[in-house]
């Protein structure tokens, strides 16, 4: 299922472009985009387990670039 | 500015102040402070670089040995440990500095690209039971329900208006700037401007299916279809800090152990590498140059829905059109009128009067050329030959025949000679021959313009396809030069043709198709670039198609082909550019030529030129 998430305080292209790796490689995400421009993720995921890989993304924009966090309504 | 962005300016001004004042101090006296020079400078330093410091740290613990952020920490250290102390904090000063022009000028084309997307209405006028206005959010607006708009408002949903009328602003859909009338019963598009009267419209599609949303949904959705050169960047993006790291490792290692010595010279001109490691400029200006190419694109009403179509229309060397829809207005017309033996209004006359009843396309275009309509009541019975004509029963007793000439030879009536081409409609009256009317489908008025220009950017054969027949195809191709067309094709005929055209591209060249989207989905979906004509009404033809236009101007094909190039052209320049003055920094930097005051030139300096560069994307010329 595709889902669209705000990016706040994405301020490094750079780390964009590394969040988007990172994210592509977590398991149960067939597909990801994270646009700089835009400042949103955009996400193609097993929808049974949104919450944990959700988190996972999570921790990972943290440890790329701590300033950035996914909204996540 | 952000809140963020004024406490760095804060920051900067006062270490600015400080590591100033201090330089200047210890240029003019001759005391020795020893160790307490280096704490002076640490001051401005730690004041203007505590959050790099910190994300070195928060590096360390992720590991992230190749942060843009670590690795400027790592540069501005190693100076003060070669004793530049002045030069460790200037950089970072600089740095932070061309961060912040960074971050303005990224959050300014991001307004100013946000700006020519501020098609979404912020609410809708809803009317209650009793007549009432509420204001609400066009999201909680169902199908069925009234809204009203006043003049200057947004229309938030698509509808019909129900009562009033107005004319209608829809250049912020389709870069149209003339205005459109609009009164009972038209259709209307969510983000339209309405300019003079009070509407009263009738809900047909909720906020979610509505044009507004569609549009944006494409705009945005086109950042995950990525060029080529988007793709190469983050492949590039990818080598290039490691192998700017390890450069900067046998720069500080190999020369000293090799020449036996200078150790503090290699280390800092290795520093001066890293300063440069980040991709930056890169990673910033191509994707935002596609971006604003995009949105600069939709402001004209050309929704491009990728990154990689904008590299494919740069490339197009073959432009297929559909004729009817695309080329001609799709909609018949009496264009000749040649009367045998009579007025030209008498055998209009006739025509009508026989084709009085019919619902035919055809037969609506001769109503239609007649001034005031025969009166039905002359009509005592209508026989429709199917595929032919109609034969009309008079009460006075006459017969009319209009149709083709196979009809009239039928009937056994005599014709004359037809010089011309199109649907002809011959007329015939007990028996005798009245002459003919020539119906065709008229050419948009921009068709031609729009196949010189594509002429003009260089693209090297323009082909027609239709389903109609070879006189009126030939005509047409004739009047709009078009190098090449096919006609009496059936739509997979069309999809075989398009086959071999793509067969003729040669290298990296593309092939175009524009057609009304509506019965050219397998034509749209097999080219390059699909582009779908005035089709925003209709899902299957988004679907299938690669650019959208949303009105039905052939003139935009080439606009879209030209605002591509243009992108093209920004983004090798940024490409050149960036990678340009960082490959001549780091040479001059391995010499010993360029310091690390260049370097944050070569960082920050080109990031911000290269977006201020990747805004002119959006800036288009109209056509002529």
């Amino acid at each position: 299922m595709k889902k669209v998430y705000k990016l706040i305080d994405l301020d490094c292209a750079n780390c964009a472009r590394k969040m988007e790796e990172a994210i592509k490689k977590l398991d149960g995400v067939s597909s990801a985009t994270v646009s700089f421009m835009t400042q949103k993720l955009t996400i193609d995921l097993d929808e049974s387990r949104i919450d944990e890989i959700m988190s996972q993304a999570a921790a990972v924009c943290k440890r790329i670039e701590p300033d950035c966090r996914i909204d996540m309504r | 500015m952000t809140r963020k962005q004024k406490k760095t300016l804060a920051r900067i001004i006062v270490s600015f102040i400080i590591l100033a004042g201090e330089m200047i101090f210890f240029a003019v006296s001759d005391i020795d402070l020893g160790i307490w020079e280096l704490i002076c400078y640490l001051v401005p330093y730690l004041i203007i670089g505590y959050d790099i410091l910190k994300k070195f740290f928060l590096g360390i613990i992720h590991l992230n040995l190749l942060d843009e952020n670590f690795l400027m920490t790592i540069a501005t250290i190693g100076a003060f440990a070669t004793g530049e102390y002045s030069e460790g904090a200037a950089v970072m000063l600089f740095y932070q500095i061309g961060e912040l022009f960074q971050s303005c000028a990224v959050n300014k084309s991001r307004k100013s690209i946000a700006s020519l997307m501020d098609i979404r209405p912020d609410y809708a006028n809803i009317e209650v039971e009793n007549g009432e206005l509420v204001r609400v959010s066009p999201d909680e607006v169902s199908c069925g329900d009234i809204i009203a708009v006043k003049p200057g408002e947004k229309i938030p949903l698509d509808g019909t208006i129900i009562s009033g009328q107005t004319t209608l602003d829809t250049s912020a859909l389709t870069g149209e700037s003339l205005p459109r009338d609009a009164d009972e019963g038209s259709e209307v598009m969510s983000g339209c401007i309405n300019l003079t009267g009070v509407i009263r419209v009738r809900v047909t599609k909720e906020f979610e299916n509505s044009t507004v949303s569609k549009i944006l949904e494409l705009v945005e959705s086109s950042q995950e279809k990525k060029a080529k050169s988007e793709n190469f960047i983050t492949s590039f993006a990818r080598i290039y800090t490691p192998a700017v790291v390890i450069g900067a490792i046998l720069l500080a290692v190999i020369p000293p152990i090799a020449s036996g010595g200078g150790w503090s010279e290699w280390i800092h001109r290795a520093m001066t590498f890293l300063v440069i490691s980040c991709p930056c400029a890169l990673v910033i200006s191509i994707p935002l140059t596609f971006f604003s190419g995009i949105g600069g694109a939709s402001k004209q009403g050309i929704l491009i829905k990728g990154g990689n179509f904008i590299e494919a229309l740069a490339n197009t060397s073959i432009a297929v059109f559909d004729k009817t829809g695309t080329l001609t207005k799709g909609c018949f017309e009496v264009s000749e009128v040649l009367p045998n033996d009579c007025t030209s209004e008498e055998l209009l006359n006739y025509a009508a009067l026989a084709e009085i009843y019919s619902v035919h396309p055809i037969a609506a275009a001769m109503r239609k050329a007649c001034g005031t309509l025969p009166d039905p009541d002359l009509v005592e019975k209508v026989t429709e030959i199917a595929g032919h004509g109609v034969k009309a029963q008079l009460k006075s007793g006459e017969t009319i025949i209009a149709g083709s000439a196979k009809l009239m030879s039928d009937e056994g009536v005599s014709l004359s000679d037809v010089s011309y081409t199109g649907t002809i409609i011959h007329v015939s009256l007990s028996g005798k021959y009245m002459g003919y009317i020539v119906i065709a489908d008229t050419i948009k008025s921009t068709s031609e313009a729009a196949v010189r220009q594509l002429k003009a950017e260089g693209i090297r054969k323009t082909v027609m396809l239709t389903g109609d027949s070879e006189g009126t195809a030939a005509m047409c191709a004739e009047q709009l030069k078009i190098d090449e067309y096919h006609s009496g094709l059936l739509p997979k005929d069309k999809v075989e043709l398009i086959e071999q055209l793509m067969n003729q591209k040669q290298g990296r060249e593309t092939l175009i198709f524009a057609g009304d989207g509506i019965n050219d989905a397998p034509v749209l979906t097999r080219s390059d670039v699909g582009i779908a004509m005035g089709a925003i009404g209709s899902d299957a033809a988004i679907e299938a198609a690669d650019v959208v236009l949303m009105d039905d101007d052939p003139v935009k094909i080439a606009q879209a082909v030209r605002i591509s190039r243009k992108v093209i052209s920004i983004v090798k320049q940024n490409i050149v550019f960036a990678l340009g003055v960082k490959l001549i920094v780091l040479v001059l930097g391995a010499l010993g030529i360029a310091n690390m005051w260049a370097a944050v030139f070569a960082d920050v300096g080109v990031s911000v030129i290269a977006i201020l560069n990747a805004t002119r994307g959006a800036v288009c010329r109209q056509a002529e």
